[in-house]
């Protein structure tokens, strides 16, 4: 068959999987008095459509920021205010002010999905396409097969499509990859201040993007073109951020509060039950208590940019687009572990960057992507999604077991090991044994996946053991991607040749 | 010859791939566990209702029970198929079996009677991979993509008619059908015996298989009841088995007997078969199926509007129904002669006969059999009385195994399948359920074209200029029914258009494929080789 008659059918089949979870439950259905973030983003098209562009960060009388308050950037809110434009004209009733409080309905969830889809059809699909057909060295059919891979990721899929949120920032983002690793670098970073400006998240991206494109001038030579292409970037960046932020661009306090909204420092270290390393440590230590908020910030700050810092300097010497991908997983991998204030959802922001390269890692990728699933099981039980997470996780990883043949991927060359254990000869006998290890290690995750233990004297017992279950498994995949970073030598692709 | 095809083929699907085979029939599971929460139609309830009459009546009952107006009207092994479920169903929810409690759906009973039909599938899937060892590996590919094999799985597998039928309108289709290709595939195989006890058993889980036995019984009786054929293709009466006959009607009568038995026994049977054949329902169900009686109304309807405007007819003798008609269940004609039962009957019985007699004068075969079971499905369809749109899937499921075969078989498959497919769109009518109606259609479409242009790509093209824009039309029709139609003020006053003009377009189609079909069986020279046979 022809590659694009395939590559229709393996967008068909992403957006059946799509629509089919959306027919099921949402964040907060039915759960008065504060709902969930299907009922925020309905809010904020209620608040966007009624107010004056300048009350929208701003605690009034008819916006009260307690209630679901903009809590993100610019572009999320002209996102929310083209959509209630959309629902106005469907009907009023869905963004009256006030009154349309906690509003549920058949034909208003049907709305809010196609938004979701439509978002999803025309921002994240074509990336993924277009980047799995700018992919080297592949046969057609891997490229095929690999797009049909991360289109039917399941972390994504449940979460916009289930949970409910736009995949609008991590789409762009994707575009920024895509753009650069075609060398349009101003287009590229145009799509990432997009991305920016949609979430404040994408910040945990933003620290490979801004050392590959440094990386990138250095190596053209400062004095030169490389001087003349950071001057482009930089203006384009600050034209890109003013668009964004013109209508509050009017007076400072306008932006400080919508910075304000952005980066709430006083609501803690962690939130809920996320798998990172402080919740995970507090099962030892209550490490709220014990270190005051001032010092939890520092301290997250200081871990981050330690844990963080070899990729990043590794990629501004040697910027390779390889390296580029492997470095955008490693960051916001360790921004996830340690910084402050992380949303379990977060972990969508590492598995896009490892989705990328599926093709080059298949094994530790798809492992990867199954235990960021995995993650995410409390959220999704709290929304009643256990059925799509029970169908989609195991079709996912029937997808790519066919596509990639990943067991048998698992000699040290294919993990990207190979000059790692090099060096380490002689030292470390038990390496080899290091797939059996991880082949045994996600069999027990799977069993752990399905036999789920019902809490009962601890209602936390359960949530816990999922956070710190991933959290040590996330510590392992953050040491994995640095030992690849670090270690690639610019021969290895060479040596793939021969 | 073809037997030692059919063990290459054995052979070809041992070694390359379970795995495909596999990974095919998962994944259309888990689409199937996706597709839990959607919308369902009152055959849900209909079930619901028989597991709770086989559940807490006695047999004697059964068929009497008439609390809820979905009253038992399937064959008796279907009831104690009910009866089965209804044993495993008390664990999940006692409520769903109390026959008074009408319309009772609470997620446990939603959950339970999805989870029987995705997990009575299995049949289906255990019978696709015997029909697909069936198919002899001549055109072995090294592409996987491009195996006959897999492409039929997928087509089975993955029918579109299949999935919305059973997994969203709410049907036990999938096993119904595992059970026939069961039988065609036993057929195949030469295992006579075990082909027709599978189609008794089935002939008692749903009498609407009846419209195919005709294919069956003269098969049956040419290729197994007189064991040899003269030279030139033709029967040989002398080569008549006795034994072969009396095991066939043992069978048969064994079935029966299983069945109705203790029905008989307790002299309910007139009731049984009063509940079966229920001749006091219309001509045409309340959406027309598309077959030649849609044409009919839908001419009879142009006439009279066309009359009055002339001022031919008399409008105030006209009957009221048939002006708001489309949406009534009794649709009485008034230009053309009204049809009765008895009528359809006949016509059905005509628009059979030469497919049998050609399956008994040119023997071909497995191929003639299964060409010869399509064309008294369609003939079936095209006249039969109240008629379902979906009986259509009778049709296009064999006619798959024939399209991966002849690139000719192929085009005529493109063509019912697609317009049968579409013709079940108005089975789901709810928001909810349209993006995944049409994803689905579109998916399975687009992979039957080109998975089949692939196949026969050394061949003519498998359809001319006219059928690509009759079936590219179709998308047209379908946006301005979906969409146009409900913003235009007629959406009040002529409800019915939408579903009228589906029925037609597609009848038309079907009419085609059909007639195409028919032509094509009849014209067809048999080989010398399969005369050798």
């Amino acid at each position: 068959m022809e590659k694009w008659s395939l590559m229709t059918i393996t967008v068909l089949l992403a957006l059946t999987v799509r629509w089919a979870v959306s027919l099921g439950s949402y964040s907060g259905a039915g759960k008065p008095p504060m709902y969930g973030d299907y009922e925020a983003q309905r809010h904020w098209q209620e608040i966007t459509y009624n107010l004056p562009i300048r009350q929208w960060y701003f605690n009034t009388s008819d916006n009260n920021l307690l209630y679901w308050g903009l809590d993100y950037p610019p572009l999320t809110a002209y996102h929310s205010f083209v959509c209630a434009y959309i629902a106005k004209l469907i009907n009023p009733e869905w963004v009256a002010l006030h009154t349309s409080r906690g509003h549920e309905s058949q034909p208003h969830k049907l709305f809010m999905r196609t938004t979701v889809f439509v978002a999803d059809l025309l921002v994240y699909i074509p990336a993924v396409i277009l980047y799995c057909f700018s992919l080297k060295e592949t046969s057609a059919k891997k490229k095929v097969s690999s797009a049909l891979c991360i289109l039917l990721y399941p972390g994504l899929i449940l979460i916009d499509h289930g949970h409910f949120q736009y995949p609008l920032s991590l789409g762009l983002a994707l575009w920024a990859v895509l753009c650069l690793s075609h060398d349009w670098d101003l287009l590229g970073s145009v799509a990432f201040c997009l991305a920016l400006n949609y979430k404040q998240m994408e910040l945990y991206h933003s620290l490979p993007f801004f050392c590959y494109l440094l990386g990138k001038c250095f190596k053209k030579g400062l004095k030169g073109k490389g001087l003349v292409l950071l001057a482009k970037l930089a203006g384009t960046v600050l034209v890109s951020f003013a668009a964004c932020w013109l209508p509050f661009g009017t007076d400072v306090e306008q932006i400080m509060q919508v910075l304000r909204r952005l980066f709430p420092i006083d609501r803690g270290l962690f939130e809920d039950k996320v798998a990172n390393i402080w919740c995970s440590l507090s099962v030892l230590i209550k490490i709220k208590n014990v270190i005051s908020p001032r010092t939890q910030l520092k301290l997250s700050f200081a871990v981050t940019f330690l844990s963080l810092l070899p990729a990043c300097i590794k990629l501004t010497v040697q910027p390779s687009l390889r390296g580029f991908k492997f470095a955008l997983v490693s960051c916001a991998l360790s921004f996830f572990l340690f910084s402050f204030q992380v949303h379990e959802k977060s972990i969508l922001l590492v598995s896009i960057p490892v989705c990328l390269i599926i093709n080059e890692i298949p094994f530790m990728a798809t492992w990867f992507l199954l235990v960021s699933t995995f993650s995410l099981l409390p959220l999704l039980l709290k929304d009643e999604l256990l059925l799509p997470y029970a169908v989609t996780t195991p079709a996912f990883l029937a997808v790519c077991l066919a596509s990639f043949s990943i067991l048998e991927k698992t000699s040290a060359e294919d993990l990207q090991l190979k000059a790692f254990s090099l060096s380490l000869k002689g030292y470390v006998s038990w390496f080899k044994s290091f797939p059996r290890i991880v082949r045994s290690l996600v069999s027990g995750t799977g069993l752990s996946d399905a036999a789920l233990p019902p809490p009962q004297r601890l209602p936390d017992l359960f949530p816990v053991a999922v956070a710190v279950v991933s959290c040590l498994h996330f510590l392992l995949f953050l040491v994995y991607f640095n030992v690849v970073i670090l270690w690639d030598s610019k021969n290895r692709g060479q040596k793939k040749i021969s | 010859m073809r037997g030692a095809g059919a063990g290459q083929g054995a052979r070809a699907m041992a070694a390359g791939g379970r795995g495909w085979f596999r990974a095919l029939a998962l994944g259309v599971s888990f689409l199937k566990c996706l597709l839990i929460p959607a919308y369902y139609s009152t055959d849900f309830e209909v079930h619901r209702n028989w597991l709770a009459i086989t559940h807490s009546l006695p047999l004697s009952q059964w068929y009497y029970e008439a609390t809820s107006e979905w009253t038992l009207d399937y064959p008796p092994f279907f009831a104690w198929f009910e009866y089965a479920l209804s044993h495993i169903a008390k664990y999940f929810d006692p409520q769903m079996l109390v026959v008074e409690n009408l319309n009772y759906a609470s997620r446990a009973t939603v959950f339970f009677q999805r989870l029987s039909v995705i997990l009575t599938d299995s049949l289906f899937i255990y019978a696709v991979h015997e029909c697909c060892r069936c198919i002899n590996g001549k055109r072995a590919a090294k592409d996987i993509l491009e195996k006959p094999t897999f492409i039929l799985a997928v087509l089975l597998l993955w029918n579109f008619g299949l999935l919305i039928v059973d997994h969203i309108h709410f049907q036990y289709n999938g096993f119904l059908f595992g059970l026939m290709l069961l039988s065609v595939a036993r057929l195949c195989q030469k295992r006579y015996l075990e082909g027709a006890l599978l189609f008794a058993v089935l002939l008692h889980f749903k009498h609407i298989y009846i419209y195919v036995a005709p294919a069956y019984g003269i098969y049956l009786l040419r290729s197994y009841c007189f064991t040899a054929n003269n030279a030139d293709g033709s029967v040989k009466w002398r080569s008549f088995s006795f034994l072969h006959v009396t095991l066939l009607g043992l069978i048969v009568c064994l079935v029966s007997a299983l069945s109705l038995g203790p029905f008989l026994v307790l002299g309910q049977l007139p009731q049984v078969i009063s509940r079966l054949f229920p001749f006091k329902r219309g001509l045409c169900h309340a959406y027309w199926a598309p077959n030649f009686w849609a044409l009919y109304n839908a001419m009879d309807k142009a006439l009279t509007i066309l009359g009055l405007k002339c001022n031919f007819l008399d409008g105030t003798k006209i009957p009221k129904a048939s002006m708001t008609g489309g949406l009534v269940q009794e649709f009485q004609h008034t230009v053309l002669p009204s049809v009765t039962p008895l009528a359809t009957l006949i016509c059905t019985f005509i628009a059979i006969l030469p497919s049998v007699f050609c399956l008994w004068f040119k023997p071909q075969g497995p191929r003639g059999f299964l060409q010869c079971l399509v064309l008294c499905a369609l003939s079936s369809f095209m006249f039969g009385w109240h008629v379902h749109e979906k009986a259509i899937l009778l049709a296009i499921l064999p006619l798959s195994l024939l399209s991966i075969q002849r690139a000719k078989d192929a085009g005529i498959y493109l063509i019912l399948a697609t317009t049968g497919h579409f013709s079940l769109f108005p089975l789901l009518f709810t928001p909810p359920e349209l993006p995944i109606k049409i994803l689905l259609m579109l998916l399975f479409t687009v992979y039957s074209f080109s998975s089949l242009k692939s196949l026969f790509r050394r061949e003519k093209p498998l359809l001319n200029w006219l059928e690509t824009i009759y079936l590219i039309q179709l998308v047209p029709l379908e946006i301005f029914c979906e969409v146009i139609f409900p913003l235009t003020p007629w959406k009040q006053r002529f409800p019915f258009v939408p579903l009228l003009l589906t029925s037609v377009y597609c009848a038309l189609g079907i009419t085609y494929a059909w007639l195409k079909l028919y032509v094509s069986v009849l014209t067809e020279r048999t080989s010398v080789r399969q005369k050798a046979e």
